[in-house]
């Protein structure tokens, strides 16, 4: 009877346990796909997301962002802000403080020295660390005490968080790197596979460009984490075939950035075995109004600022061009769950995104209509519309790709509806963002009347992205073609904007800035924004705790996954 | 009608294959030039509620992705992709039969054109074309529009580009041709060079030529999707079989007739031409004639 009893207990106990508070690696084997193979698990070692995201399964930044793009302390204890002392009044220093007792994978204890020989080993002379402008401008990094870290940058920072911050800027373990300095990095194979971390797992077996086993890392400074004992991340293939192994056979429970048509997903999603999740950043598909001339009779000031363009100048014609879009049709066609309708350039991190713009997405055919007639553009002959001899003839490009030639066709045809006329083009993508000054078809060159490209900008500073459009900025002869003000922008209130911008400190103040920036051109209507782009990426019913984050690792929270029933 | 010619005829009508591909080929010439005006629904209206719809009364060939009627897809598109790939052909065709002739029947002809055939062969296409769409496309454009400024573009690059093999071949077989017996004859009895090339050799050359224009239809409409593919060619909303084809091979699964209807023209053109060019190889050679 009691040893009845006994077992009966033992197995309730067996059945309760995981399910109330679950052990590490009771959950036991993870299996992820990333369609694209990493060849090493040093990101300081190359640029390449794949390597950077297989790395933050052992290697983790003092700071990361989460999926909204806010700071999250990590290693570090808290994140040092100017209101909580950590930033300097002059914004040329930054003090981080490690949490205590944190452990490498080998039992040894992380101090500052780890730190400071991080910033050494990515900045050393001789070595081509591919982060290093991470730590662009840092001037000095040294230990205060044990756990507490100082960064003196050579100018006035207002955006410190380059070093040591997120998923590319991780701490490395300084024993096991001593040897691996500048011109040596590449040689110390041993380290360069294995690292010695502090995150959730350790590598176990590394095979470069095909698969890595990991196991938990039982120095985890969580005690019940990760739920998997083990990791076979695998690499390599192509996107539609990770995307069938994660939803219509379930051989792999997590797959990675499956860029596919929409009908296409929608279709393995029907198999039922897993989830498509989304997440957006910063990535915002667009057209470009060109306010200069493209006219080919002018030779070398084509597209210039010395002429302006004959009817694009003109705000009401580039309003109405926005008003006539409907871009909730755009994504439905074109991204689906990867996608939504934007009427900013700058979408994302959330504290900068703008609401005084929303209006453009709904289409409004009859408003656009009215605005023109009001502008004085008459219908002639064909309902194009004409004013002075001007007609509104469009020439729209952007490079080859079937999503935009969709775009095109349909934004031709809302263009025709207003009086527009409209002829298309299409450039090879080599080509069109080639950026060869000997070449009249780049995007910089812009010898049309408007195009179409998607562009973004790295981590959640939007400072200088919203520089982009200062009037310095404009591509043309004299820059040999290069600059990022494509539309030729150029107005000295948003160039204030731009110099107020880099002296702000404070978090609130740039982000006031930056909407402000935003609202500035979205209403100068010289870039209509028409789709936010996300990454997409699939996960099997049974994987829990998954949080797509597009500002910093996929993998970012991997400590918390788990398996549900 | 003189009797030779209704002796070519007759042989002609003996070719089944010949006569059927004729059929065809006088069908789709009719159907791209007359369809359009039958059924009249514009090849690019976009109707976005009938986005990816089957077959149905209001569609007969089904819409693709962004409602477009397939069908009228179909004529437009064929008649461009016919009416590009007969005038680079044309082209290809009359450069290849007289530089072959010249140069397999005037010896002193024969190296310095046959170098500029290998001259044309080595050089890389693509880069070319691209030099020449980059110099010609705007000011072709300003003259004549962008889609027949493009045509005439289009049509004349692939032309230039491709009559070197039928150059070749054509070459070989006048070389062999004119130490024929009934040649020498003709030439011993006095017979002028131009005689003699239009009366008895063009005639025996006329099957290869015939071929290589068979075999350079279907490559024409290849290239020219491939030039619409790489931005160099028509806008992209512009249809052609080569383009149609293109853009569906994404949802081969999905919606197969979408890749099955310009592949199926493609093809069937492409192997009518053939047999014609055989019919007509067989009814023009004096040989074959009873």
């Amino acid at each position: 009877m009691k040893t009845a009893f006994t077992l009966i207990i033992a197995i309730f106990s067996l059945y309760v346990a995981p399910a109330a508070h679950a052990a590490r690696g009771a959950d036991g084997h993870l299996r992820i796909i990333y369609w694209q193979a990493p060849s090493t698990m040093n990101p300081y070692l190359s640029g390449g997301t794949k390597e950077i995201e297989a790395a933050s399964l052992v290697l983790e930044p003092l700071a990361r962002y989460d999926q909204n793009g806010n700071m999250k302390p990590w290693l570090a204890e808290r994140v040092p802000t100017l209101e909580n002392g950590g930033v300097s009044k002059d914004l040329r220093t930054i003090t981080w403080k490690l949490k205590g007792g944190l452990k490498w994978a080998d039992g040894t204890p992380v101090t500052s020295k780890d730190v400071v020989f991080t910033w050494k080993y990515c900045t050393h002379p001789q070595g081509g660390c591919s982060q290093s402008e991470k730590y662009n401008d840092v001037k000095n990094v040294e230990a205060l005490d044990a756990l507490t870290v100082r960064v003196t940058f050579g100018i006035a920072k207002p955006f410190p968080y380059g070093p040591f911050v997120g998923a590319q800027a991780p701490i490395i373990q300084a024993a096991q790197f001593a040897d691996c300095l500048g011109a040596r990095a590449p040689r110390c194979t041993d380290a360069n596979f294995k690292p010695v971390g502090t995150g959730p797992f350790s590598v176990a077996e590394f095979r470069p460009n095909d698969v890595i086993s990991f196991v938990a890392n039982s120095n985890y400074r969580d005690p019940a984490r990760p739920a998997f004992a083990r990791v076979t991340f695998k690499g390599g293939g192509d996107a539609t075939a990770a995307a069938r192994s994660v939803l219509e056979t379930g051989e792999f429970d997590y797959a990675w950035n499956l860029q596919l048509a929409p009908d296409v997903l929608a279709n393995m999603k029907k198999a039922g075995k897993g989830v498509v999740i989304s997440s957006f950043g910063t990535l915002v598909e667009r057209i470009v109004v060109n306010l200069t001339n493209p006219a080919s009779r002018l030779g070398k000031e084509r597209s210039t600022a010395k002429h302006p363009h004959p009817f694009l100048s003109d705000p009401s014609v580039r309003k109405a061009l926005s008003m006539a879009i409907d871009r909730k049709l755009l994504v439905e066609i074109g991204y689906g769950p990867a996608g939504r309708p934007t009427c900013n350039i700058l979408p994302a991190p959330a504290i900068y995104k703008s609401t005084a713009n929303d209006g453009c997405l709904m289409q409004d055919i009859p408003g656009a209509n009215k605005l023109l007639d009001a502008a004085g553009w008459k219908r002639g002959s064909g309902g194009v519309r004409m004013k002075n001899g001007v007609k509104l003839s469009i020439l729209y490009q952007t490079s080859t790709n079937a999503v935009r030639q969709d775009f095109q066709a349909l934004i031709k045809q809302w263009w025709s509806k207003i009086g527009v006329e409209t002829e298309l083009r299409n450039i090879s993508a080599s080509v069109f963002f080639g950026g060869d000054p000997a070449s009249g078809d780049t995007f910089q060159k812009f010898q049309a009347d408007v195009q179409m490209y998607a562009n973004n900008f790295d981590g959640t500073d939007p400072e200088s992205y919203m520089a982009n459009w200062a009037c310095k900025e404009a591509p043309r002869p004299a820059t040999q073609w290069q600059g990022n003000n494509v539309p030729r922008y150029c107005d000295k209130a948003y160039d204030a904007l731009i110099a107020k911008m880099a002296r702000a400190g404070a978090l609130k103040e740039r982000a006031r800035l930056a909407r402000a920036m935003n609202d500035m051109l979205m209403q100068a209507y010289v870039l209509i924004p028409l789709v936010d782009r996300g990454r997409v990426s699939a996960h099997a019913k049974t994987l829990g705790g998954v949080v797509l984050n597009t500002w910093d690792s996929e993998l970012w929270n991997i400590a918390d996954w788990r398996r549900v029933k | 009608m003189t009797s030779a010619r209704r002796g070519t005829w007759a042989q002609f009508r003996t070719h089944r294959g010949a006569v059927i591909g004729a059929g065809i080929l006088l069908i789709a010439a009719f159907a791209v030039l007359f369809g359009p005006h039958l059924w009249s629904i514009d090849p690019h209206l976009i109707d976005i509620r009938a986005r990816n719809q089957g077959i149905s009364f209001a569609h007969p060939l089904g819409a693709d992705r962004l409602g477009r009627d397939t069908l009228a897809r179909m004529l437009a598109g064929g008649r461009v992709s016919l009416a590009v790939a007969g005038a680079a052909m044309g082209l290809a065709l009359s450069l290849g039969a007289v530089i072959g002739v010249a140069s397999g029947y005037f010896r002193r002809l024969d190296g310095p054109l046959m170098r500029l055939t290998d001259l044309f062969l080595a050089l890389p296409l693509l880069p070319l074309l691209l030099v020449i769409i980059a110099l010609f496309r705007d000011a072709l454009r300003a003259a004549f529009g962008p889609e027949t400024g493009i045509f005439i573009l289009i049509a004349s690059v692939i032309g230039a580009t491709s009559w070197m093999k039928t150059a070749r071949i054509v070459r070989g077989e006048v070389l062999a041709l004119k130490e024929r017996e009934f040649v020498l004859a003709s030439g011993a009895l006095g017979a002028p060079a131009g005689r003699l090339i239009f009366r008895h050799i063009l005639p025996g050359v006329i099957s290869p030529i015939m071929i290589s224009a068979a075999l350079g239809v279907g490559d024409a409409i290849i290239t020219e999707s491939a030039l619409s593919f790489l931005g160099l060619g028509f806008p992209p909303d512009f249809p052609t079989w080569g383009r149609l084809l293109y853009d569906s091979t994404d949802y081969l699964q999905q919606y197969p007739g979408r890749v099955l209807w310009p592949g199926l023209a493609i093809s069937l053109t492409v192997l009518s031409i053939n047999y014609v060019g055989d019919g007509l190889r067989d009814a023009l050679d004096p040989r074959t004639r009873g």
